[in-house]
């Protein structure tokens, strides 16, 4: 027989505290009708993070403790369901109750990882040629507000090849929720999509709790063979409902009011992207808001210290300065002989291109050598970087020595003669 | 001895406090029992008859009166054969076991023993009736490349002991007794192979320490010849993500010339140590022809491992280092990332509710990251051997600014300083390490005058192509243009390296100097050009005939062909010699 208190001793912000024995740190409990879980103990007085919030809370609620941590249900029923970030079914379908599992587990031992080395191929050539996606990797797209990144990673879902997708939704606008909806059931991929939702409306906790659940779900899809990608967004709101939280609970702030354990907090979550020896994998794609364009604002830059790369989302364009993909080096080398090397060298002229616009702008005589730059930087920005371009790597390759052949003598471009030789679309001259 | 024992009567985070009868000491070990499991922590804080403990798992689970038990022994760490090759987390748990045992993930509470429980082909040392000291070699045993020194426990009072017996040659087990010891007062102690040091306390058993000296060639070509680093000393990486601090690590611990090099993973991903675990063990030492693996020791305490554990990973790769430098050996310690470990000690800081200092850092953050890296250095052994530990530690400064706390409290005490930059790293220049804002105190392979000089053109290069931003290229005279371009070229044919090309991945310090002379020649002379675009084109040829001279191996002929294609270049438009 459980027991039920009824005397809660404090209320603040969407913590509640009542006196209570016998209770584990981290389980469940119920306060009035809604979940919530112990974050800390101090002698008989037991905190409660209430999830649907406190508001409307009296001290007279009854306090039923669960005597089990927060838990989801796995099975193959999941998929092309809508869950709340308590893990109620948020689509009228029935609430899930077998096969429980639990959230948040242990991480991976390091040494049962695998070097990831399966390319996701997405037709978008600042990806593909430039900043290859990995099964297996965790990579955030930084960008403010307004751009386009649900779109292009809704794009990136539908493209790639996967067995199972987790969305987790945090803070989303109810539109951006219906436009994922839409998007996955009219290219038929719902029926193999997971949604644990979190809207902007709704409370708080719950936002913390979406990238937990999905994690969740997605290590046991994983460990049962499939190949997972799990979409998060945005990872912003989420840092924000820990700092609010952290405060709450009255934590020393570190950086812009950020609790100290911001990175752990986002470590613990993006570290569970995985490649099991023989099984599934589980990739992480996310959003991060930077907010003001600021990527060394607390949430992308720690983010950045975490994830294996990002991709910068701006003026509708994935940028070629500031985007990464760190386990890029693991494919590349075995797409094509010239990936790398073309890779490498059309970046460099590219940065020396913005240089050139940049000597323009401020009105300065052109050199022959800017000219040229000028050129590349156009031909570019229009056959790589439109977010329309929807080629194949082999394809974008070719691309590339189009251009350069189209702006460049051969010795201008810092490449290696005996590849020049090899790949040059023109007759080689090294002057 | 009695066993003091407690109940735990809070949980905050991974702080948990416990009720305790009877004394302990600070920073104790102890456990929490729960779920039939116990949980290693360690007590950080005693008030009250409270005693604080930082518990290194997750504390999910513990209760209010759950039972806790303390060791009364601090922080350690087994020392030993066996260690090299291993891979452990941060206190000291081999983690290819702990994945036979468990699986795919790492349960908690589980901890096996750091020695692997083997037999040693041993060699004494000592005979009946010498006279040793902690620290003194009884006898050796070959683990691997090396001949690994069995000494006498550094935990031992410092004072002359006598070996009462010691075993003959033979095979033994690592825990059987190889020989006893007895000091003035007629205590006797049984030596075996192994024995424990805590962590946080350095070890000392040594002559003299020394003065960093000698080059440790690192055979990248930025830092052996621009920012050395000495066997010995320090020198840290900070760098805002994305512009390859690991990477540099990485190719640090591949190519350094030192006998063992203890890469402590700490807070990073855990990406970055599979591709260490997957990479070195098929990468061949050409100092040895053996395997890197055999000696290299990981340290692996990844960004999602407890965060308590993470604070004492440094110190455990540390104390390895110490361990192994007593050997006589010279041991370089790769810690990625010091600023993660800040950060634990940030959060035990704040669970503890001390008074923050800047960015909610403890107070004693300076204090703590000095005495870290003064535990690097060269020494002299009693028995006159040299040995060196050198401690090479990334920072993650927070928005890649160099002036945050960890950053600044590390640039106090370390000697060389390579800065990583945004600006390099998104041009794609490997290294990324700024040339002239990094620094070090440290001698290097090429003679100084010829450095400074070197640096001073890079110096006067940047500067004309700021003023080119702002005066535009015609603004600027040929003679400047040809100091821009000239500075341009080191960067980018000297600099830099390609770290994919097999050849010029790793530049042998000979190779470095034959290069770097004629580059020299190069930089000093004066030219017969006038049209910036002839400036131009000639430097970029210059630069092409030298990018293909790094990818042809170093003693063949047509190494030396090609050195001579580039002179014969040169000498087209250079003038008589400048000095």
């Amino acid at each position: 027989m459980q027991k039920i208190y009824t005397k809660i001793q404090s209320i603040v912000g969407n913590v509640v505290s009542v006196r209570a024995t016998g209770v584990r740190n981290g389980d469940l409990a119920l306060v009035g009708n809604s979940y919530a879980n112990v974050i800390k103990l101090d002698d008989d007085l037991v905190y409660l993070q209430v999830f649907a919030g406190t508001q409307g809370v009296g001290t007279a609620d009854p306090v039923k403790f669960l005597g089990r941590p927060m838990m989801v249900s796995y099975s193959e029923h999941l998929l092309g369901r809508v869950f709340t970030g308590s893990g109620v079914p948020k689509d009228n379908g029935p609430a899930l109750t077998e096969n429980m599992i639990p959230v948040g587990g242990p991480s991976v031992n390091p040494t049962r990882r695998v070097v990831p080395k399966k390319m996701i191929r997405t037709g978008i050539p600042m990806i593909d040629m430039f900043n290859t996606l990995v099964e297996s990797q965790k990579l955030p797209i930084f960008s403010v507000s307004g751009e386009p990144y649900n779109e292009l990673l809704a794009r990136i879902a539908m493209q790639a090849e996967v067995d199972v997708i987790v969305l987790g939704g945090m803070g989303l606008k109810y539109d951006d929720y219906l436009f994922f909806r839409d998007t996955l059931e009219k290219s038929g991929a719902m029926g193999h999509t997971v949604m644990f939702i979190h809207t902007a409306a709704d409370p708080t906790v719950e936002c913390t709790l979406v990238p937990d659940l999905s994690l969740a779900v997605a290590e046991r899809f994983a460990l049962d063979g499939r190949r997972v990608l799990v979409l998060l967004t945005d990872m912003t709101n989420f840092a924000d409902a820990q700092k609010e939280t952290a405060i709450t609970m009255e934590q020393v702030p570190s950086n812009r009011g950020y609790p100290g354990d911001l990175y752990s907090c986002l470590a613990s979550r993006y570290e569970k992207a995985v490649d099991f020896d023989g099984l599934g994998s589980v990739t992480i794609l996310s959003v991060t808001t930077m907010p003001g364009d600021d990527v060394t604002h607390p949430v992308p830059d720690n983010t950045g210290y975490i994830t294996e790369g990002q991709y910068y989302l701006k003026g509708g364009r994935i940028e070629p300065f500031g985007s990464l993909s760190r386990l890029k080096q693991n494919v590349n080398g075995r797409t094509r002989s010239d990936h790398r090397a073309l890779m490498d060298c059309m970046i460099k002229l590219y940065s020396a291109y913005k240089e050139s616009l940049e000597k323009r702008s401020m009105g300065f005589l052109m050199t022959e050598w800017d000219e040229k730059l000028l050129r590349y930087g156009r031909l570019f920005e229009d056959g790589l970087m439109d977010l329309r371009v929807n080629i194949s790597l082999e394809e974008a390759l070719d691309l590339g020595w189009k251009i350069l052949a189209e702006c460049f003598e051969p010795n201008e471009t810092g490449l290696k003669t005996n590849l020049m030789r090899e790949r040059w679309p023109k007759p080689l001259s090294l002057g | 001895m009695d066993r003091i024992t407690g109940s735990v009567t809070g949980v905050n985070g991974n702080l948990v406090s416990v009720r305790i009868e009877g004394s302990i000491r600070k920073n104790e070990v102890g456990y929490v029992l729960v779920d039939g499991k116990r949980l290693k922590g360690e007590v950080i804080r005693v008030g009250g008859g409270i005693a604080d403990m930082q518990i290194y798992e997750m504390t999910n689970g513990i209760k209010v009166g759950d039972a806790a038990e303390f060791t009364g022994e601090l922080m350690s760490v087994s020392l030993g054969p066996g260690l090299l090759t291993q891979i452990y987390d941060g206190l000291q748990n081999p983690l290819p076991e702990l994945a036979e045992k468990c699986g795919y993930f790492l349960e908690r509470g589980e901890y096996l023993d750091p020695i692997p429980d083997r037999d040693w082909e041993f060699t004494p040392a000592v005979k009946a009736g010498d006279t040793v000291r902690p620290g003194d070699t009884v006898g050796t045993v070959p683990e691997g490349l090396f001949s690994h020194h069995i000494m006498v426990p550094f935990g031992l009072a410092d004072e002359d002991w006598t070996v009462v017996s010691a075993a003959p040659k033979g095979t033994y087990n690592v825990r059987k007794e190889i020989a006893v010891i007895r000091n003035g007062r007629g205590e006797e102690k049984s030596l075996t192979m192994v024995f424990t040091w805590p962590i946080k306390k350095p070890i000392a058993c040594y002559a003299q320490r020394l003065r960093p000296d000698e080059t440790l060639i690192t055979k990248i070509r930025c830092i052996d010849t621009f920012l050395p680093v000495a066997k010995g000393g320090t020198f840290c990486v900070p760098g805002p993500f994305g512009a390859g601090k690991t990477v540099l690590q990485h190719m640090e611990a591949k190519n350094a010339d030192v006998d063992i090099v203890i890469v402590a993973a700490c807070g990073e991903r855990a990406g970055e140590v599979v591709e260490i675990l997957k990479e070195f063990p098929e990468l061949i030492d050409p100092r040895t022809g053996r395997s890197l693996m055999e000696r290299t020791v990981i340290i692996c305490n990844t960004s999602s491992m407890p965060v308590a554990a993470r604070e004492a990973s440094v110190y455990t790769a540390v104390t390895l280092a110490e361990y192994y430098r007593q050997m006589g050996l010279s041991v370089l310690l790769l810690a990625d990332s010091t600023s993660r470990w800040a950060q634990a000690m940030r959060e035990m800081s704040g669970r503890l509710e001390e008074i923050p200092g800047e960015e909610a850092f403890p107070a004693y953050l300076e204090s703590v990251i000095a005495s870290f890296y003064e535990r690097a250095g060269k020494v002299r052994l009693r028995d006159g051997r040299v040995a060196s530990v050198t401690i090479g530690g990334t920072v993650s400064p927070a928005g890649g600014n160099f002036e945050e706390p960890v950053t600044q409290a590390t640039l106090k005490v370390v000697g060389a300083f390579h800065g990583l930059s945004r600006e390099r790293s998104d041009a794609r220049k490997y290294p990324a390490i700024h040339p002239i804002d990094s620094w070090s105190k440290y001698g290097g392979i090429a003679e100084q005058t010829k450095v400074d000089a070197a640096r001073e053109i890079l110096r006067r290069s940047t500067e004309v192509g700021q003023m080119m931003k702002v005066v535009g290229e015609e603004g600027v005279s040929a003679e400047d243009y040809i100091t821009y371009q000239k500075g341009e070229l080191l960067d980018a044919a000297y600099l830099q390296q390609d770290s994919f090309d097999p050849v010029d991945a790793a530049c042998e310090p000979e190779r470095q100097l034959r290069v770097f002379g004629v580059l020299y020649e190069i930089l000093t002379a004066s030219y017969r050009l006038e049209d910036k675009s002839e400036i131009r084109m000639f430097f970029n040829r210059l630069r092409q005939q030298l990018l293909d001279w790094h990818t042809i191996p170093f003693k063949t002929e047509e190494f030396d062909r090609q050195e001579g294609a580039v002179r014969e270049l040169f000498r087209t438009r250079a003038c008589e010699q400048a000095v």
